[in-house]
């Protein structure tokens, strides 16, 4: 075990982990961040996605010992936020959610995409979402909802 | 319990690999695919591992003297987001994986990975690419197609890090990069097709062509691309056949859970066919 330092939803954060082990692991079972899924854990379903950086990540992927002073961000951070709220609306409102176990990721996605560009065109949507899968939707709806939020969010990402 | 350093500098990191010849992970997403165990648990490392994706010294990328150097930190989204970077690299790393995995990986993983179905590895061939192997006791340069010996085997001693990759200058008027796949995002090759070319005054003045996950290693043959120098349209016309039949005789692709290797050998050749086609109506 070591101490591992790093920025967690805007808060400094501290604690003993094995450094082999995943960050999805540290967050969802030490920490109880549960917005964050394990669809595969192997980086094909993007359920795990979280922010490193500022930059999309498969939590699953990541060992804990490569997030030294890192900054990480997941859902829980952002539901409250401005940009949380826009994107979790717009999905809402445009039926993106079925069973939901893929929607924590996908809104990742959204942010990161958002984040870097305001008013991105279906074929970067489609392309930033490329690595999140749903089963449900059929991806019309999601894909419309990140549509709405970029209409709605001008200015704030 | 396996054992895990996290030097400060590339020095340290040198010393940790010479002294405990722990595995370097930069992006982890082969490695921890790889060793992967139920959720909840500890991935099973079977030996030390060594994180390198912090240090700074591996993070640059840059046009020099001999050609555009891309430190072994890299990301996959970085490369794809640098102009200086050639065409066909640009293309085969906008479609490896998805955004979230090339925020993760590198270039130097893909290449240490020495995967046969390895797509930026089809690419660095037809580009000339060389990779630099530095240890405390200096660094060596060798070429890509040296580096990789076979799958999963590669040139690399147990107190060398991979810490740049060298891509020489050159220019192509004609570059052409497919990827066949399952679908467009998160597949393995069912093969990758790379070839590039440059003309001057009507004549071939430069031609390279890869062919990835149709052999042990990548496909390239100097043989070939020496005969296709200094041919004009006509003349490329009148060999459009023998070439063919080269590379037929070149390529062995296998059957397995991807692909089979008669339809590898048929699209490999088709896309062949089709570059030295257009390369005729364009020269």
């Amino acid at each position: 075990m070591s101490t591992i330092t790093f920025r967690l939803n805007e808060k400094n954060i501290s604690l003993e982990a094995d450094p082999a082990s995943r960050l999805l692991d540290l967050l969802r079972e030490d920490l109880g961040l549960s917005a964050v899924k394990e669809g595969c854990g192997e980086g094909e379903c993007g359920a795990c996605s979280v922010l490193k950086d500022g930059v999309l990540v498969n939590s699953c992927m990541v060992p804990v010992g490569t997030i030294e002073h890192c900054s990480i961000e997941t859902l829980e951070g952002l539901r409250e936020t401005d940009e949380g709220r826009c994107i979790i609306e717009a999905f809402a409102d445009t039926g993106a959610v079925q069973c939901g176990f893929c929607t924590p990721g996908m809104v990742m996605a959204s942010i990161a995409l958002l984040r870097s560009n305001a008013r991105p065109t279906l074929e970067e949507i489609k392309v930033a979402l490329s690595g999140n899968l749903c089963r449900c939707t059929g991806y019309d709806m999601i894909i419309k909802g990140v549509q709405l939020a970029a209409e709605r969010g001008d200015g704030i990402w | 319990m396996v054992k895990t350093y996290r030097p400060e500098n590339l020095q340290e990191a040198l010393r940790i690999r010479r002294e405990t010849h722990a595995v370097p992970l930069a992006g982890g997403t082969d490695l921890m695919v790889r060793y992967r165990s139920w959720a909840g648990t500890l991935p099973k490392f079977p030996w030390p591992v060594l994180f390198i994706n912090h240090l700074t010294e591996l993070k640059t990328m840059g046009l020099r003297e001999d050609g555009l150097h891309i430190g072994a930190g890299v990301t996959l989204s970085e490369i794809e987001r640098e102009m200086e970077a050639p065409q066909a690299l640009r293309a085969a790393v906008s479609e490896m994986a998805a955004p979230a995995l090339r925020n993760l990986g590198t270039l130097a993983g893909n290449i240490c990975n020495a995967s046969p179905a390895g797509d930026a590895v089809c690419v660095l061939y037809a580009l000339d690419a060389q990779v630099v192997l530095t240890s405390l006791s200096g660094a060596r340069t060798v070429s890509v197609m040296d580096f990789i010996t076979g799958p999963g085997r590669k040139d690399l001693n147990d107190d060398e890090l991979m810490t740049d990759i060298i891509i020489p200058h050159a220019n192509f008027s004609h570059v052409s990069y497919r990827k066949v796949g399952t679908r467009k995002a998160n597949a393995l090759s069912k093969m990758s097709f790379c070839a590039l070319a440059k003309t001057k005054l009507g004549r071939i003045d430069d031609v390279r062509i890869a062919f990835g996950a149709v052999g042990p290693t990548v496909v390239r043959s100097w043989e070939t691309e020496k005969k296709l120098l200094g041919m004009d349209a006509d003349d490329l016309k009148d060999h459009l056949s023998a070439i063919h039949d080269d590379y037929d005789a070149m390529i062995h692709p296998i059957d397995d859970q991807r692909s089979t290797a008669v339809y590898r050998k048929q699209v490999s050749l088709n896309l062949l066919d089709q570059f030295l086609q257009n390369l005729v109506k364009e020269l």
